[in-house]
């Protein structure tokens, strides 16, 4: 029997698109509506103001991820799709975290956050905000090293990507 | 110059003639324009009519639909015309009015938004926000619903976009989109399917929409005139390639012909050419032709490998494929020796012809036989959804291009009246035949008003079974007999009802001499409706039962007293 091989991978999209109103809610509605499921997504203007980048990780088997770059490819306001997976890139996302920090505990918070290189940006009388960039696994893990104190609020944006080198 | 005013004349300078459409309050101002342009406006009695009108006419002219339709409700009613010509790839342009700007979003009166609704089922849909973009948008929404694979567009235009001044010096260089094309190894794919031609011992050629849409039916003859291969159709392709041609099988799928089932089965390379393996061919798509090299050709690199994994994919519009096919094969010299296949092919003709039961009732094969066999393809032939479309796609050989119009992906009941309006407008030179059902006709029964407006030279068959036939066939196979609402007791008189839109009409049942009938109704000028009072408990056969192979087909066999599983 023909199949397509390879399981589920989890794929990189930067996707060029005009920036225009609506064109963000065209691509995610592309994929409700074909079954496909964004596991994150960053959007932002490029260095020519008319044109945004999107950066999609997407997680599917070879012939999902080639029918997501097809679709996407057939939308009018879509410049370019690359899958950028395989390539050497620079990820980061951002993340920033409300964590309960009593005086007794303080001082190990801000060990933690000397250690992981982020940074407090504010500080309450019972919390604290520690903002941090990275890629995934260090993302993760510093989420981890604050789960024991009490995460309070946690907010994080999409992974953004980008081709190392000449390109 | 107001935007209604630039609209019109970029429509006239297309060369649109007809525009079909229903007037309302947000397009006011494009209508005072339009009544005053040499546009022809053809005003249906619902907007759905005029969606599916202005898609009828597409399909037999091959020149992009127009319709019109007004802000909230008149919007909303074209979107199952749109759905429907998305998923047959029909070259359609909807206009349809916004409220004025300032109001957007505040709910206001007929307020819909219609960008939001119909956005997965067009190529693109526009928005025009500020006069300077309305000459832009308008030359690209033309060109990405006529180019490349065609389909749907949306123009939304606020009212005040329509009574606003165009400066029609700007705007047009201001290019919308940017796209970077794809790159297509097209060479080194054809070099695939000459190798693979060549080993092949068996090879078919599946004819689809797409053969149509992309004017290959001239150059598809010289193909299988040169490599004496068969052709099977889909319901798409049908007309694309003669059904009466002699390497012609018809249509495959889950009401196909019997011996292009069984020879679509058979096959061990399989050229598709514009063809989206819907389901209703492949059945369960893993379960599809799993020794068979699938070579699939289609201008959309989105169909390919969407549905069926394609063995040798080729992005390619298909005159192109089969005009660069040609010269190669021909430049090898190579032959095919296809004599064993087609003789095999032969047999599954003779043993497996299309058969049904002639005696008990009027018969609704019988009424579309004799039909055929008096006008052919004198006339443009309609069909609405349902058991009498896929009687038609059996016994209704077509042998022209662009000569059978049907809603195949969508299946939309209620499309053929208005497709056959918007046919009889495109064909202005050709009579046009309708088959319709007692069901699918009442879906846009208003329409009648407009055959009767413009005196078309409609014939109106309802093939009439007092019941939603297909529905009926699955509840009687499948689900022991449980007629849950699909039969119909209280059916209004159609001939009757013809007379009082001032139509004339005509009535056959199982006495009456049918061929009389069908000849008096092309004999008389101008629209006429055929009242068929047909058997009930007709069946369509043969039928793939669901998750059955192609070869595991359920019908009447030569010599087999009942309706049994091929063997």
């Amino acid at each position: 029997m023909k199949c397509w091989g390879g399981g589920k991978v989890k794929h990189t999209l930067a996707v060029l698109v005009e920036n225009r109103p609506g064109v963000l809610s065209h691509v995610a509605g592309l994929f409700s509506r074909r079954g496909y499921n964004i596991e994150s997504l960053a959007v932002g203007e490029t260095d020519d103001s008319s044109v945004s980048r999107i950066t999609l990780v997407v997680e599917g088997d070879a012939k999902i991820i080639e029918q997501v770059s097809k679709q996407l490819n057939k939308q009018v306001e879509v410049i370019k799709v690359n899958d950028i997976t395989e390539e050497e890139t620079v990820d980061r996302q951002l993340l920033l975290l409300k964590v309960n920090a009593d005086i007794a505990v303080r001082q190990e918070i801000m060990q933690i956050v000397e250690i992981f290189r982020c940074r407090i940006v504010d500080i309450g009388r019972r919390s604290l905000i520690v903002e941090a960039t990275g890629d995934d696994a260090k993302i993760q893990a510093i989420i981890k090293s604050l789960q024991p104190f009490g995460i309070m609020e946690l907010v994080r944006t999409g992974r953004v990507s980008i081709v190392r080198g000449q390109k | 110059m107001n935007g209604a005013e630039y609209l019109v004349s970029f429509l006239e300078k297309k060369g649109v003639e007809y525009i079909f459409g229903y007037p309302g309050g947000s397009v006011i101002f494009l209508y005072d324009v339009l009544g005053r342009s040499g546009l022809k406006h053809i005003l249906t009695r619902h907007e759905q009519g005029a969606v599916h009108a202005a898609d009828g006419y597409a399909r037999v002219t091959g020149k992009p639909g127009v319709c019109f339709a007004t802000s909230g409700p008149g919007a909303t009613n074209l979107v199952t015309g749109i759905a429907n010509a998305y998923l047959d790839s029909v070259p359609l342009i909807a206009v349809t009015g916004q409220v004025n700007l300032d109001s957007i979003g505040r709910d206001a009166f007929q307020e819909a938004d219609i960008i939001g609704i119909t956005m997965p089922i067009t190529k693109h849909s526009y928005m025009v926000k500020k006069m300077d973009e309305l000459p832009s948008v308008l030359e690209e929404a033309w060109n990405v619903a006529t180019t490349g694979r065609p389909g749907p567009v949306l123009i939304d235009m606020p009212k005040d976009i329509f009574a606003g001044t165009v400066d029609s010096q700007v705007g047009l260089e201001k290019k919308y989109s940017r796209k970077v094309p794809l790159k297509n190894g097209l060479s080194e794919q054809l070099d695939k399917v000459v190798a693979a031609l060549h080993e092949a011992k068996r090879p078919l050629v599946m004819v689809g929409g797409g053969v149509v849409s992309g004017q290959a039916s001239e150059i598809i003859r010289e193909f299988v005139n040169y490599t004496k291969m068969p052709v099977v159709t889909t319901l798409m392709g049908k007309g694309a390639f003669p059904d009466t041609a002699e390497n012609c099988l018809g249509m495959v799928g889950m009401h196909g012909m019997p011996a292009a089932n069984l020879t679509l089965n058979s096959s061990d390379v399989l050229i598709a050419l514009g063809v989206r393996f819907s389901d209703r061919i492949t059945g369960k798509p893993e379960n599809f032709l799993p020794e068979t090299t699938i070579i699939h050709v289609d201008i959309d690199p989105a169909e390919l490998s969407k549905n069926v994994v394609a063995d040798i994919p080729v992005v390619c519009d298909v005159a192109k494929f089969l005009t660069e096919m040609l010269s190669r094969l021909k430049k090898k010299g190579l032959e095919f020796a296809t004599k064993e296949w087609l003789q095999e092919v032969t047999i599954f003709k003779e043993k497996y012809p299309l058969l049904y039961e002639k005696e008990g009732g009027l018969k609704p094969q019988t009424v579309i036989e004799e039909v055929a066999r008096q006008v052919g393809d004198k006339v443009v032939v309609v069909t609405d959804v349902g058991q009498h479309q896929m009687f038609v796609a059996q016994f209704y050989p077509i042998g022209k291009t662009r000569n059978f119009v049907t809603s195949g992906g969508l299946g939309t009941m209620g499309f053929g009246l208005p497709a056959a309006i918007g046919a009889a407008f495109g064909k202005t030179n050709e009579a046009v035949a309708l088959f319709t059902g007692d069901g699918s006709i009442q879906m846009n029964i208003q329409e009648l008003a407009t055959i009767a407006n413009h005196q078309l030279p409609l014939k109106v068959f309802i093939l009439n079974n007092s019941c939603l036939g297909m529905v009926r066939q699955w509840q009687e196979l499948f689900f022991k007999g449980h007629y849950a609402s699909t039969l119909f007791d209280s059916n209004p008189d159609f001939v009757r009802l013809a007379n009082a839109y001032g139509i004339k009409a005509l009535r056959a049942g199982e006495t009456d001499d049918i061929s009389e009938i069908v000849a008096e109704a092309f004999r008389l000028p101008g629209p006429v409706i055929v009242d068929c009072a047909v058997c009930q408990g007709e069946n369509v056969l043969p039928i793939i039962p669901p998750g059955g192979k192609l070869n595991e087909m359920l019908g009447r066999w030569k010599g087999e007293a009942h309706i049994s599983r091929i063997s």
